[in-house]
């Protein structure tokens, strides 16, 4: 029996993949006993304190607080026999060394979860296609980013960023993040306490055109929000409406240093998200197309929509169109819903609609089970239902998973379109741009029109150029009339 | 047979003597040991019956040894969770004495049924307290004899053991080994949470009307995982009892004493066909629901020193010492035994061999079947398909 022994984080509860160090309890040289706590770490589930595995002395301990250790990986090595002697040369371990470097099957399972390289690609337990791990029932480990909920006096994020300090016990709780609060007016007499004034009909009219009062500073007297102030803010960014913008990533408040660069750990959604785009953009042959249609007839079909009694409480907004013209469209074109695998392509006949949301997490694309088969206020429903989920950060794998085809809203920035990458697994997503009111020419004469850009990105190992257009050009073709598409196609 | 009648208990509605209300100041509460380990004489519950105990010097010291080594195994159990050798561990930490003032009480004839958490119970069944770690460790499915040690599996699915307990129970009564002093009787285990589920309700019909010599031994350690008790009920628990037709009593759960006067009592009335009654022990889940949880979440750190005031052992030992009844050497020769027996155990679970997965067929039927035979070998080759298979 070997007289050092690393112990691995083990699985805390269930299916868990990772966990992050919050304290160690014990420091390299301790004399411990059998089941004495050495760590604190935090899993998706709980904090809990870890036992000793063995008695012993503390040899070395491989990551610091506020790192998050996959399972399987070591995070301390005990002498379970310090009164034997001097170890040879490469034991000889300082007890004072701060940070002590893993032994070489330590460093291989930081790399490579869950285990030691000793299982071959494609067996359980072993490397999968797309870094999976491999498993035979249960929880998929590292598709999904595990989770865990705030807890109070928060560990920074910030703790994680110097691999190189010390190991130090239990750190203090750094400096709280302040909030930013919005600047007050310019003119020193905007609305206090987060009050915003506006007259009912003007708020009416906000509603109806979807601009969040919150977002504006008025021009009326006390600061108040007048009807232009409404009306300027939607036609600027008229799809400021959008209720996909969960909220803007409040983090960029950076901490310098001294060298004035910032190093901030990925982890969480941003590594998943940095996986999955690398994936999708160096496998899959992207092409993108772009379709400029103009959505006055659109508009005014929402603003009937909204009128009726029956749509009175339904959130009413142009993504709800183009979400059913690409249900629409690809009843139309079943090939668009489709995966690439390989030796086959597998052809939907379900449409899992998903919808990319930028929220306090980052980007997560959460999307509507089988969409095709709602109908317009159930899809509604639907879409305002996936956005409170988002915004209450409660988004569940579940609800990320399986996702067929995808709209990416990016006319909530202002912007008019883009070439957004393929989520892995699906062969067409549509970029949604900002409705704007441009010069167009209407019946053989320019005139003011709501126009906006349509930007459809496909796989193009499925999808040829005529099918992703004519896919493009039906959606284009719904918004441009909806009602006659409508009579058209169903 | 109007059960709700206290005149036809055995042993209730003497005119007992006017005893002292629980320490707590609840007069619903039945206790014999108060948290400081003062000593009760008798206790009255809500029916008039009164209860006391009559031990010797040496059974008082067994349930104190019972109580230490159940605790300490318990944490040793989740010391080999947290190390990656279980899977899971549900702590009994908090609820030792009601189990073992249950447990002890139960006579060699009686059957158990318990949920996950029932470890004490198992302990004094005579169950060797490994068995509960190879279910948890995901090696077998426990491993006991039901019927040997009268005590069944371990049950996962809440509240569903009290209609396999009440089945039981009835049987018991048709088969006619109710009615004497030496009859049989049925004690099914469950939580505060479980008495919202439809099984347990249903339980109680059926043990009601069909007068099934069963006591439902509900440990109320006031959460449901993170609900608390607040979100289960309006009445205190044991007053349900009343409306299914049957006679309830609480206990204080942290007095091994109080929990072994009740708890001997129901049973009594039960072999002698008198039908259901339920027992609420009211204690306190010390630790997570399970290893899986993090009660800090749900829970202020003031009320768990609160109940930390109340320990089970902690009142048990203030007796033993203040009477007399046991020495420091003792106390030291019960640590030695519980240290030496968890040690034990750790080795043993390290020691477990891991079944090849293909032996999940081999007790599903006593002769298997066809269709079993067939899975077994779908499986094999499923097994097989692997590379580097060694079968």
């Amino acid at each position: 029996m070997s007289r050092i022994k690393e112990f691995n984080l083990p699985d805390l509860g269930e299916g868990l993949t990772e966990g992050e160090i919050l304290a160690w309890l014990v420091k390299v040289g301790d004399v411990i006993e059998l089941n004495q706590p050495i760590v604190e770490v935090e899993t998706a589930k709980a904090a809990v304190e870890i036992p000793a595995k063995w008695a012993g002395q503390v040899r070395a301990i491989f990551h610091p607080e506020g790192t998050t250790v996959e399972v399987g990986t070591p995070i301390i090595s005990i002498d379970t026999d310090p009164g034997a002697g001097p170890l040879d040369e490469s034991t000889t371990g300082t007890p004072a060394a701060d940070l002590p470097t893993p032994s070489a099957a330590s460093l291989a399972a930081v790399e490579v979860a869950p285990s030691e390289g000793a299982v071959e690609p494609g067996l359980i337990g072993g490397p999968a296609p797309g870094g999976r791990t491999a498993v035979l029932v249960g929880y998929g480990p590292r598709t999904t980013a595990a989770k865990r909920r705030p807890r109070k006096g928060g560990v920074p994020a910030q703790a994680t960023s110097a691999p190189a300090a010390p190991v130090q016990p239990a750190p203090v709780a750094p400096a709280p993040v302040v909030p930013v609060s919005p600047a007050p007016a310019a003119n020193g007499n905007g609305p206090a306490g987060g009050l915003v004034l506006a007259k009912p009909p003007v708020r009416k009219l906000a509603k109806d055109l979807g601009v969040d009062l919150a977002t504006l500073t008025g021009s009326g007297p006390l600061g108040s929000i007048t009807r232009e102030d409404v009306q300027r803010a939607a036609s600027a960014t008229p799809a400021a409406a959008e209720p996909l913008t969960v909220a803007a990533p409040a983090t960029a408040v950076a901490s310098f240093g001294a060298d004035r660069e910032q190093r901030i750990p990925v982890k969480g959604v941003r590594k998943l998200t940095a996986e999955n785009m690398s994936r999708s953009a160096f496998t899959a042959p992207h092409v993108t197309e772009f379709l400029t249609v103009d959505v006055t007839r659109a508009m005014k079909a929402l603003d009937r929509l909204r009128e009726r009694r029956e749509w009175r409480d339904v959130r009413v907004s142009p993504l709800l169109l183009v979400a059913k013209a690409v249900l629409l469209a690809v009843k139309r074109h079943p090939m668009v819903n489709s995966t690439w695998a390989g030796d086959e392509i597998v052809v939907k006949d379900y449409v899992n609609l998903g919808i990319a949301a930028a929220t306090e997490r980052g980007l997560i694309v959460p999307n509507i089970k089988d969409a095709g088969r709602l109908s317009l206020r159930e899809l509604a429903d639907a879409m305002t239902g996936l956005v409170q989920t988002a915004k209450a950060g409660k988004t569940s794998p579940a609800d990320m998973s399986g996702g067929t085809l995808t709209i990416t809203n990016v006319g909530v920035f202002g912007v008019d379109t883009g070439t957004p990458i393929l989520p892995p697994g699906e062969s067409a997503i549509l970029a949604f741009g900002a409705v704007r009111e441009m010069p167009w020419v209407h019946k053989g004469k320019v005139k003011p029109r709501q126009v906006t850009t349509l930007g459809l990105s496909f796989d193009h190992r499925i999808i040829d150029g005529e099918l992703g257009s004519k896919f493009l050009r039906d959606i284009g073709d719904f918004l441009a009339d909806p009602e006659a598409a409508l009579l058209a196609w169903t | 047979m109007a059960k709700g009648d206290p005149g036809v208990t055995s042993r209730g509605r003497r005119a007992a003597p006017r005893s002292r209300k629980g320490a707590t100041g609840d007069p619903q509460l039945v206790q014999l040991l108060t948290a400081d380990g003062e000593r009760i004489e008798s206790a009255t519950g809500p029916d008039g019956t009164e209860y006391r105990v009559d031990f010797t010097d040496e059974e008082y010291r067994g349930l104190y040894r019972d109580l230490v080594l159940v605790r300490k195994l318990d944490a040793e159990a989740t010391a080999l969770q947290r190390q990656g050798e279980l899977g899971l561990w549900a702590s009994l930490l908090g609820q030792e004495a009601a189990q073992v003032g249950s447990g002890r009480a139960l006579r060699t004839q009686d059957m158990a049924f318990p949920t996950y958490r029932e470890h004490g119970v198992l302990y004094c069944r005579g169950i060797d307290p490994i068995m509960p770690l190879g279910l948890f460790r995901g090696v077998d499915q426990g491993g006991w004899d039901p019927n040997e040690f009268k005590f069944n599996m371990y049950t996962i699915v809440i509240g569903a053991q009290t209609l396999h307990a009440t089945g039981y129970a009835m049987g018991v009564h048709m088969d006619g080994k109710t009615g004497t002093e030496d009859g049989e009787a049925v004690i099914a285990y469950f939580g505060d949470g479980a008495t919202s589920q439809g099984d347990v309700n249903e339980a109680f019909v059926w043990a009601s009307v069909f007068n099934a010599p069963l006591v439902f031994f509900c440990q109320n350690n006031q959460y449901a995982i993170s609900e608390p008790l607040e979100r289960q009920t309006r009445v205190p628990l044991y007053q349900r009892a009343g409306g299914f037709g049957f006679p309830g009593v609480r206990v204080d759960g942290n007095d091994v004493l109080a929990s072994y006067a009740v708890t001997r009592h129901a049973l009594d009335n039960a072999r002698l066909g008198q039908g259901p009654s339920l027992i609420e022990a009211y204690t306190y889940r010390m630790g997570a629901h399970t290893t899986s949880d993090d009660p800090t979440r749900y829970r202020i750190a003031s009320e768990v020193e609160a109940w930390q005031a109340k320990d089970p052992i902690a009142r048990m030992k203030a007796f033993l010492e203040k009477q007399q009844i046991a020495d420091a050497d003792f106390f030291a020769a019960v640590d030695e035994q519980a240290r030496t027996e968890s040690v034990h155990l750790r080795e043993r679970v390290l020691d477990m061999p891991n079944p090849e997965p293909v032996t999940m067929f081999d007790h599903v039927y006593p002769n298997g079947s066809p269709e079993l035979d067939e899975q077994r070998a779908q499986f094999s080759r499923y097994m097989e398909s692997f590379e580097g298979s060694a079968h």
